[in-house]
């Protein structure tokens, strides 16, 4: 037998094996094929979705949960544009993603081919960039150059479009080099004049707040975080994306804050006279109305991306630069210039902030007799578990109460979208997050209607041995939505009612190759968890049966203040 | 207000769609647009004329483009402009000289001629052009092509000033 020429294929698989790739998801077809089959000789797992999807999101729950480039890798048209929801969502979430997709020959791009989609077109406005291969040899500089791009600098997805034509093209390999890059140059270190100014600005403070973003778990900023939030001891909260970032039980720990944030951490910053922001974006979910958000306070900014600020909120001392590096500056500083000295006290500040936290803490009631408040089960299982788990959420009531009432003590533990408020995103993203951490309790908190969304990819988990815990709070329906028709449509209920009986979850669990097991009595919740708990060899569904009328508080209402916090339906 | 921004590009392909679309994005409106070749080989500078109140982050989003190089917003008060315009006027051999006279004026020059119509290039600073637009519409403007404007910021005093005018 002859040997077979090295192609395209050939050169995009080592290329990726250059790159460090341990594991791509995807699903193949007409244009990727020439891609598939030299993937059968590669020392790279691939983990077949059964949509793309969920490839998208298994790749981003993978970078999630590592902080490692996640790969999806699809056909030309529809593959293309099923990729789409993910690509969005890690541009909201700033998720290192490389997206591989096929594309039609070169001599056929723009003739309607079969399975044509304008691919680099469509992921203009939801990559970093986006690439066209025209020709084998450009293969290894720009897979190269999107995988310094998607991690580097603000995270972010990019896409590589590759035409069938040029993956069955003749070529070398050759070792790339990031010389194409001229616009390329992200400031990773603060300015030190911005730096002392900071420092002087917070050790002024008599209420100052850290407001803790996404960019600090992408940065791998925790340790420094913590470091300085008790050297220049102010309270912290962390935003959605945030969680896990510092530890929810530490003393300096408000919370989550804004729109489903805790009472302490949204009045807190309201209250701050400096607002110190960490790699957050001051996301209207967190500001509320903007003109009344932290009115009393000076800000300090710090972030990777220039265009973060003064995007929503000018602050008084910009700093451009990547989270860890600025912490550790920071923290430089102060030490420079305080020595041995103890941080300012700020008792009244602190006084204030128990009080607000005896008097509004978070909380929900738990009927002996039922039903299930999904509070109640999220706190069993994280009392079970000792909290030793990753944790991913759908979008919905369920994540906020995810958000609120798992009590995170490490970054990378929470795994949930955030910017783009995906649902589905939770089962895919989690199967991801098992993929890479294999040895860790990986559990999706997820809603009927997010599960009814991805579900399928539960298949993809039993048949690739990816044994995920799923729990599928089962409300009958939208609840979240049904939540604001409840409150701004005078309680007419517009489609958001799912039944409480079809699908029979268990049921369709089994069939997909899972456990199937249901709780629907509170007595029912801790026998439940112990028995998902014990099962590790194929992925585990628990449909928990819950209150369909509960509703999600702390609210404030969209475009609302953030001074006027809903504590429960009484308030309104 | 209208802004004129110079973007140094990567000259690849999808940049100029990239750039374009930060514009319609935010529901902006492109008013001129030139894009050609530097003395650096491989980039290409843009010279967007928008219509827009606040220019901060479009700018630093232009930025973001990883093909983008350099965004710089160019000061009205600093700048040197040039369009180049390609008009057709109608006008009867009877009218001709009187035509001619008035172009001579602007140092338009003729390029094509026909019974009932004249057609002239002319190159000079935006105001420049329209003010001989002026003098012209009387006699009946056929066709108008316009380049996009490209600007360039001034560097000294003693840069040959734009003609606005006549006689100048
Ligand atoms: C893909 C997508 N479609 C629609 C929505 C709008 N939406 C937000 S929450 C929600 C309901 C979620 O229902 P479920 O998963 O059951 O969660 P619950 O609120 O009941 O906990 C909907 C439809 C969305 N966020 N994402
Ligand atoms: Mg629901």
């Amino acid at each position: 037998m002859t040997q077979k020429p090295y192609t395209g294929s050939n050169s995009l698989l080592e290329s990726l094996e250059y790159e460090g790739v341990e594991v791509i998801f995807g699903v193949p077809g007409g244009a990727i094929l020439p891609a598939y089959d030299p993937l059968l000789d590669s020392r790279i797992r691939h983990v077949l979705a059964r949509h793309e999807q969920g490839a998208g999101h298994m790749a981003e729950g993978y970078a999630m949960a590592t902080g490692k480039v996640g790969v999806a890798m699809t056909t030309s048209g529809p593959g293309a544009t099923n990729l789409i929801t993910p690509l969005q969502n890690a541009m909201m979430d700033s998720t290192p993603l490389v997206a591989i997709t096929g594309q039609v020959a070169t001599s056929a791009i723009g003739s309607d081919a079969f399975q044509e989609a304008y691919t680099t077109g469509l992921a203009m406005h939801c990559t970093k960039h986006a690439y066209l291969v025209t020709t084998a040899d450009d293969l290894p500089s720009i897979i190269h150059e999107a995988f310094h791009l998607a991690s580097t600098g603000r995270p972010g997805p990019v896409l590589i479009d590759i035409p069938k034509s040029v993956l069955n093209q003749g070529t070398t390999w050759k070792e790339p080099s990031l010389t194409g890059l001229p616009g390329y140059k992200p400031t990773t270190t603060g300015h030190p004049v911005q730096i002392a100014a900071a420092i002087d600005m917070i050790e002024g403070a008599e209420r100052p707040v850290l407001y803790v973003g996404g960019g600090v778990i992408k940065a791998n900023a925790s340790e420094e975080l913590l470091a300085f939030a008790e050297a220049v001891n102010a309270p912290v909260v962390t935003t959605l994306m945030a969680r896990g970032a510092f530890p929810d039980d530490h003393p300096l720990a408000l919370g989550m804050p804004g729109m489903h944030g805790t009472y302490p951490a949204t009045t807190a910053i309201q209250h701050s006279d400096v607002l110190v922001s960490l790699a957050a974006r001051f996301d209207d979910r967190v500001t509320g109305d903007v003109d009344s958000f932290a009115p009393h306070a000076r800000v300090i900014h710090v972030d990777v991306d220039p265009a973060e600020i003064g995007k929503v909120r000018q602050p008084e001392i910009p700093i451009v630069g990547d989270a860890r590096s600025v912490l550790t500056d920071l923290i430089a500083r102060l030490q420079a210039k305080r020595g041995d000295q103890p941080a300012p006290s700020r008792d009244e500040w602190f006084t204030q902030l128990k009080t607000w936290r005896a008097e509004k803490p978070l909380s929900y009631e738990q009927d002996p007799n039922g039903p299930i408040k999904v509070q109640y089960f999220i706190e069993r299982l994280h009392s079970i578990t000792g909290g030793e788990a990753i944790v991913a959420a759908g979008v919905g009531q369920h994540q906020m109460w995810a958000s609120q009432f798992w009590k995170f003590s490490r970054p990378r533990s929470w795994i949930n979208s955030g910017g783009l408020g995906t649902m589905g995103f939770a089962i895919p993203a989690a199967i991801g997050a098992k993929t890479a951490r294999p040895d860790e309790l990986v559990i999706a908190l997820d809603g009927d209607g997010c599960f009814q969304m991805t579900m399928q990819e539960l298949i993809t988990a039993s048949v690739e041995g990816i044994p995920v815990k799923v729990a599928v709070f089962n409300n009958g329906g939208y609840g979240m939505v049904k939540q604001w028709q409840n409150l701004f449509y005078g309680g007419r209920l517009s489609s958001v009612d799912l039944t409480h009986h079809t699908p029979d979850y268990p049921k369709l669990a089994e069939a997909m190759g899972c456990v199937g097991l249901r709780a629907e009595h509170p007595s029912e919740v801790d026998v439940v968890i112990d028995k998902a708990l014990s099962i590790d060899d194929r992925p585990v569904v628990i449909e928990v049966v819950v209150d369909p009328d509960e509703m999600c508080f702390p609210m404030v209402p969209a475009g609302g203040s953030n001074d006027n916090i809903v504590m429960g339906p009484e308030d309104l | 207000m209208q802004h004129t921004l110079a973007v140094i590009v990567e000259n690849k392909p999808g940049v100029l769609a990239r750039v374009s679309a930060m514009f319609s994005n935010r529901g902006f409106n492109i008013h001129s647009l030139a894009v050609g070749p530097t003395h650096v080989a491989g980039r290409s500078r843009i010279t967007l004329v928008v219509d827009a109140p606040e220019l901060e982050q479009l700018k630093k989003q232009l930025h973001k483009l990883i093909n983008v190089i350099k965004v710089h917003e160019l000061d009205p008060n600093q700048v040197l402009e040039r369009e180049v315009m390609l008009v057709r006027v109608s006008c009867d051999v009877a009218a001709r000289g009187e035509l001619r006279d008035t172009a001579s004026l602007f140092d338009a020059k003729v390029i094509d001629l026909a019974d009932n119509s004249l057609t002239f290039e002319l190159t000079g600073a935006p105001a420049h052009l329209s003010s001989f637009l002026d003098q012209v519409r009387r006699y009946g403007i056929v066709d108008l092509v316009k380049s996009g404007r490209i600007a360039m910021k001034k560097t000294s005093d003693l840069s040959q000033p734009a003609k606005t005018s006549v006689g100048s």
